[in-house]
């Protein structure tokens, strides 16, 4: 377990490195450089005073190197659009963020567990076909078009749920308030994930069912109750841990999207935000912070293995 | 997947095709031609879908903007297509250490949100067209590259290519002569899915402000002027997104009729 857990870690590592050298080398590639695009109007002279003072006119190599030191001491230069330094301006936002991911997933999981195991046990009955359909119709329908569907109808037609945003102004301490503002980006975003991880529980579910302890479980009287949730259950949540690994990346994307539908006041909308403003510093944070919560969450992942599979905590 | 249901998709995407590119030529209103008097109008026989925020003609705008979606989709498929291709065939390439390195590479990409690399790029280098197809396929290759390393590490260990390098022909040959042919139909999949992810991250990216810039239309940036005025003109919103769906459908069961058994596996792992 402590070596997976070791090996795990150094992958770790080396994606972050990935990502901060390939945003070191983007924003050095652009077209004028870093410090052009802080203001066109700039003269020479200025321009020149900017760049040493950024530091911009040493040698590459010793930017790269002073540019991740100061990543290390959680200093990523200030926010052009803000003026304020840019990491505790994005981990501000990262809760609200962090709140509808959560809340998401969990809506995924619930319900993909019990249809999952229900297809997976009767593989190619209505509920399978359906299920396909929802998966392919959900793997074609854009994250984006799909909230502003779900807008028109709950919010703009039948007036049911607040069209976007957190909280109604003035009614900032209510609980249900709150959640029915969560009800829709939840929805929109937990869709795709639920249709992915059916499809997991599914085929893990059906490899399960065809273990040989489950014989023995059934002729010792065990319920069926306790075979679906203990015996087969257990053994097909690794691919359903391995589809959630997968699916963190695109979550996060996703995530950014339905938050600017929604006008969620989260760090995907911040993320877009900063694009648009060209403030990139802003967004090189955020992408590194991106970085870093999509490693801790697959770290988590990894230690999850262990106690969904007795095995992996042997074998290493 | 029955030959009926590829017929209809392939028959869908030729008119979806037509829409685009043939439509502009018999339909020739200027679907940039603004009418401050006629905004977010009905259908009538002027504006055969009504016209938009700005008073712009609907179909024209559906019609011209469908070319820049289908353009930046097909191309930025393209380029993932022979960098996944590229990539994946180096990942089997029985050169330990290159292997090593595209593993890792591929590894890391896989943990990586593509979407923030896109962030990145569009804010440095702006929304310009040569930049979304290259920003996407750079980002749409991981899923390709892994069907083509799984299906090359199979493949190199039949007889035939045994051969072909006893026979002396240098690794490249043997990717490009004697593998590329049988992966024929993995990639003719791979590219179907590409071109329809490659569209909805362009529609994304064009509804959030930062692919295709108006004036010039796309679905996506369509999308924009439409949610504000969800009450007052809901088709708005409608008609870009169904044209975006429809076009991701036709690509995904097209691609659906290439799938080998090796291809099916190599998705779900």
């Amino acid at each position: 377990m402590l070596a997976l857990l070791r090996r795990r870690l150094l992958h770790g590592v080396l994606v972050l490195w990935l990502v901060t050298t390939a945003t070191f080398t983007l924003i050095h590639a652009a077209p004028g450089g870093p410090a052009v695009l802080a203001d066109p109007k700039l003269t020479a002279i200025e321009r020149a005073a900017i760049e040493h003072q950024l530091g911009l006119d040493r040698p590459i190599a010793e930017q790269y190197v002073r540019w991740h030191l100061n990543l290390l001491r959680g200093d990523m230069g200030r926010s052009f659009l803000y003026q304020t330094p840019t990491l505790p301006t994005v981990l501000g936002r990262l809760p609200n963020t962090l709140l509808l991911v959560t809340i998401s997933l969990v809506v995924s999981l619930a319900l993909a567990l019990p249809i999952g195991i229900r297809v997976g046990r009767n593989p190619g009955g209505a509920l399978d076909r359906l299920v396909t359909t929802l998966n392919f119709t959900s793997l074609a329908l854009p994250t984006f078009w799909f909230g502003i569907v779900a807008i028109l109808i709950f919010a703009v037609r039948w007036r049911l749920l607040p069209a976007g945003g957190m909280v109604t102004p003035g009614m900032a301490g209510s609980w249900t308030d709150r959640v029915r503002h969560l009800i829709l980006p939840a929805a929109v975003l937990s869709l795709p994930i639920t249709a992915e991880m059916i499809r997991y529980v599914r085929s893990g579910v059906a490899a399960a069912m065809a273990a040989p302890h489950l014989a023995p479980a059934m002729a010792r009287g065990v319920t069926d109750r306790t075979v679906r949730w203990r015996h087969v259950l257990r053994n097909a949540l690794l691919p359903v841990l391995t589809s959630l690994g997968l699916q963190v990346p695109i979550l996060v994307g996703s995530a950014a999207v339905t938050e600017t539908v929604f006008s969620w006041p989260g760090m995907g909308r911040l993320s877009v935000e900063a694009a648009l403003g060209r403030d990139y510093p802003l967004v090189m944070a955020i992408a590194v912070v991106v970085a870093v919560t999509v490693v801790v969450a697959n770290l988590i992942l990894d230690l999850s293995y262990g106690w969904a599979d007795p095995r992996v905590r042997v074998k290493a | 997947m029955t030959a009926p249901r590829l017929i209809i998709a392939s028959t869908g995407l030729l008119v979806l095709l037509v829409f685009a590119f043939g439509g502009p030529l018999w339909y020739r209103v200027d679907p940039a031609a603004v009418d401050l008097a006629q905004t977010i109008a009905p259908r009538s026989p002027t504006h055969p879908l009504g016209t938009d925020e700005s008073g712009r003609d609907v179909l024209a705008r559906l019609m011209v903007g469908g070319r820049v979606t289908l353009v930046v989709g097909v191309s930025a498929g393209l380029v993932a297509l022979l960098l996944g291709t590229a990539l994946g065939g180096l990942a089997a390439s029985r050169r330990p250490a290159i292997e090593a390195l595209v593993g890792r590479l591929l590894d890391a990409a896989m943990a990586v949100p593509s979407f923030f690399i896109l962030l990145v790029v569009v804010t440095l280098f702006g929304g310009s067209t040569v930049t979304l197809v290259v920003a996407i396929g750079a980002t749409a290759w991981i899923g390709i590259a892994r069907l083509v390393r799984a299906e090359s590490l199979s493949l190199r260990e039949r007889d035939y290519v045994t051969v072909a390098q006893a026979l002396g022909g240098s690794p490249g040959r043997v990717f490009v002569k004697h593998l590329v042919p049988h992966l024929a139909p993995t990639l003719s999949a791979a590219a179907g899915i590409g071109v329809s992810q490659a569209v909805l991250t362009e529609s994304a990216l064009s509804y959030l402000g930062l692919g295709v810039q108006p004036p010039q239309p796309s679905w996506g940036n369509m999308l924009t002027g439409a949610q504000p005025n969800l009450l007052a003109a809901p088709w708005l919103a409608l008609y870009p997104g169904v044209l975006i769906v429809l076009t991701v459908l036709a690509c995904h069961a097209v691609a659906e009729q290439f799938r080998s058994p090796e291809f099916s596996r190599a998705q779900r792992t």
